[in-house]
């Protein structure tokens, strides 16, 4: 985009996160970057950007904007959010134009947890250790080591050369949040220090997210879960993003993007890689059933993820089509679109 | 807090002194996207050896898929990108690797840590000295004696772990923790000596505390210490506060290397 996007209100977490920081959890410093990384991909490839690009994330939460100093693409992904530009709703999945001086709000979503609002080139923030994501506990990244509040701007890139604008066309279905899904787990690192009680809870049992959960671990609620004989200490080791950790409590926790790098509590399995959104998207409330699978599933179901992300610029395209055949058609019966009209002619 | 200072050796039985065979690893898989190459349970220098040994073979070897590596204790664990690694041909890999010999080597560089004991830089270490039997200056004097061992960095970030401490020390964590500890505590818990940097909650036994920031945004480098280095621990003159913490705020690391 060109100009800025000022924050005039902001509820919630709002951080700025792109794919995450690499190399640096030998020092402490876990990768932070997306809670639902195909929603920032969906949100980026709306607008025409690489998926790893670096948006706005909410957490439950929105916000009140507007557009200063030039126009701007922009879409939000993830959780389905109102929005609103200067007062006219537009839809989630889709980009829209910003104009010069327009606002935007983002109200809370009405499902799920975290969206994603991207806008077309990016914006503006120094990389820091190699990513632009905000590391909160470390003060580390995204605006000046915090999360988003009133009064900051946000600086756009600028399109990359030569690329079209995106058009109104760009659009997604919503992406499901799968909120009745089972979340599937490997089994381990540390399973053996669970009695086979334990992990029958485990598996068999309803969880509960509860109101402990933010981008580090997200807590659950539900039937205790025993350790073995060997107690609830282990000579700390490392932690993965979807590592569900047994303190002593007995309750798991479900470690995040920006977790803990080690930890000394035994680790009695681990979420796929393919399923992480799915917990990340419940809500304080929502129910979480694990269901163990063999790794070789896990990595199957993660390819089939990356092809999902790589069909992402397809599947706008082949959306848009639609989008704009049935838009066409309507336009026939005599019915105005204007709040959905492409300023630029330039459709798809 | 993180780690537990219990042997917990179940996995793997005592062996016989004249046994030279490299020990058994275990290669644990967490979910698709690491995998921990554990080689014992017990906080024990020749297990770091062997982690930050297959560590640096791992650098210089090609493993697909391998984003960045975690040395603890006793583990190491690779963070992978699912997509690219073919977890056969790692296991392999891992396993010729890890049956290298593994020599202990001595620390590239060795840091001088200036700490400000007791008072209000360390609220334990009157405590500390009584559980012991021992007076304060000397549980410093035993504190900083040794060459200590940086044998993991985790947690939170630039949070330095080290091996070394005297077990004339030791102590068990306090049974409720404190919600908060300041940046640059230096600490014990059980047989575990710690280098905080920023602040966090703890139930570790506070002896004092450093200006040094083992982590600060903007400074190059960011973190100071790397897995490997060795840590000296200089009692300083609590006057020497305030110099010290300013310019270590500036950037000056105020930690020396001894060659």
């Amino acid at each position: 985009m060109s100009g800025r996007l000022a924050v005039l209100a902001c509820t919630g977490a709002a951080s700025l996160q792109d794919a995450g920081r690499r190399g640096y959890q030998r020092q402490g410093l876990s990768a932070s970057g997306p809670m639902d990384a195909l929603a920032l991909a969906a949100a980026n490839v709306l607008v025409g950007n690489p998926t790893g690009t670096v948006a706005i994330e909410f957490g439950l939460g929105g916000g009140r904007f507007r557009q200063e100093g030039g126009e701007a693409w922009l879409a939000l992904a993830g959780a389905p959010c109102a929005l609103r530009v200067d007062g006219v709703p537009v839809p989630d999945h889709r980009a829209f134009l910003l104009t010069d001086g327009s606002s935007l709000v983002v109200e809370p979503p009405r499902r799920g947890v975290y969206a994603y609002l991207a806008v077309a080139g990016g914006f503006a923030v120094p990389q820091i250790l190699g990513s632009c994501s905000l590391h909160q506990r470390a003060g580390l990244g995204g605006l000046d080591g915090r999360v988003l509040r009133v009064g900051d701007r946000l600086d756009g890139i600028g399109a990359p050369g030569g690329e079209r604008p995106p058009g109104v066309h760009a659009s997604l279905d919503p992406l499901p949040l799968d909120g009745e899904a089972p979340v599937r787990v490997v089994l381990g690192p540390q399973d053996d220090h669970f009695p086979p009680e334990a992990l029958a809870t485990f598996s068999e049992a309803a969880f509960s997210v509860s109101h402990r959960a933010d981008r580090m671990g997200i807590q659950l609620d539900g039937p205790a879960l025993a350790h073995g004989p060997h107690g609830y200490n282990i000579v700390s080791d490392a932690t993965v993003m979807g590592s569900v950790q047994v303190p002593g409590s007995g309750r798991p926790i479900v470690l995040m993007a920006d977790r803990q790098t080690t930890g000394g509590y035994p680790k009695i399995a681990t979420v796929i890689s393919a399923d992480l959104r799915r917990v990340a998207q419940r809500r304080p409330g929502e129910a979480i059933r694990f269901r163990p699978i063999a790794l070789a599933d896990a990595f199957a179901l993660a390819r089939e993820r990356m092809a999902v992300i790589a069909d992402l610029p397809r599947a706008v395209r082949a959306h848009g089509t639609r989008m704009a055949e049935s838009l066409a058609s309507a336009n026939l019966a005599g019915v105005a679109f204007d709040a959905f009209a492409d300023p630029l002619g330039d459709g798809m | 807090m993180g780690a537990t200072p219990l042997s917990l050796g179940r996995f793997y039985p005592r062996r016989k002194v004249d046994d030279v065979s490299p020990p058994a690893i275990r290669l644990l898989w967490c979910g698709d996207t690491a995998l921990t190459v554990e080689f014992g349970d017990r906080i024990d220098p020749a297990l770091n050896a062997r982690v930050l040994a297959l560590d640096g073979r791992l650098r210089d070897a090609d493993c697909p898929g391998l984003i960045e590596t975690v040395p603890t204790y006793r583990s190491l664990t690779l963070h992978l990108d699912p997509i690219l690694v073919d977890p056969a041909c790692l296991e392999a890999t891992v396993r010729t690797l890890a049956a290298l010999p593994a020599p202990p080597v001595p620390p590239k560089r060795v840091w001088q840590v200036p700490v400000m004991y007791g008072g209000d830089f360390g609220i334990d270490l009157a405590d500390v000295a009584a559980h012991h039997g021992l007076s304060p200056s000397a549980v410093i004097e035993r504190h900083a004696a040794p060459e200590y061992r940086v044998v993991m960095i985790g947690f939170l970030p630039g949070y330095a772990y080290l091996d070394g401490l005297d077990p004339g020390l030791a102590l068990s964590r306090r049974s409720s923790p404190r919600p908060t500890t300041p940046a640059g505590t230096i600490s014990i818990g059980g047989v575990q000596a710690l280098v905080a940097s920023i602040a966090a909650p703890s139930g570790w036994h506070l002896l004092g505390r450093t200006p040094v920031r083992a982590f600060l945004p903007g400074r190059d480098p960011v973190f100071l210490f790397e897995p490997g280095d060795g840590i000296r621990f200089v009692p300083t003159d609590p006057a020497r506060w305030d110099a010290l913490d300013r310019a270590a705020a500036a950037g000056d690391p105020v930690a020396e290397v001894a060659a």
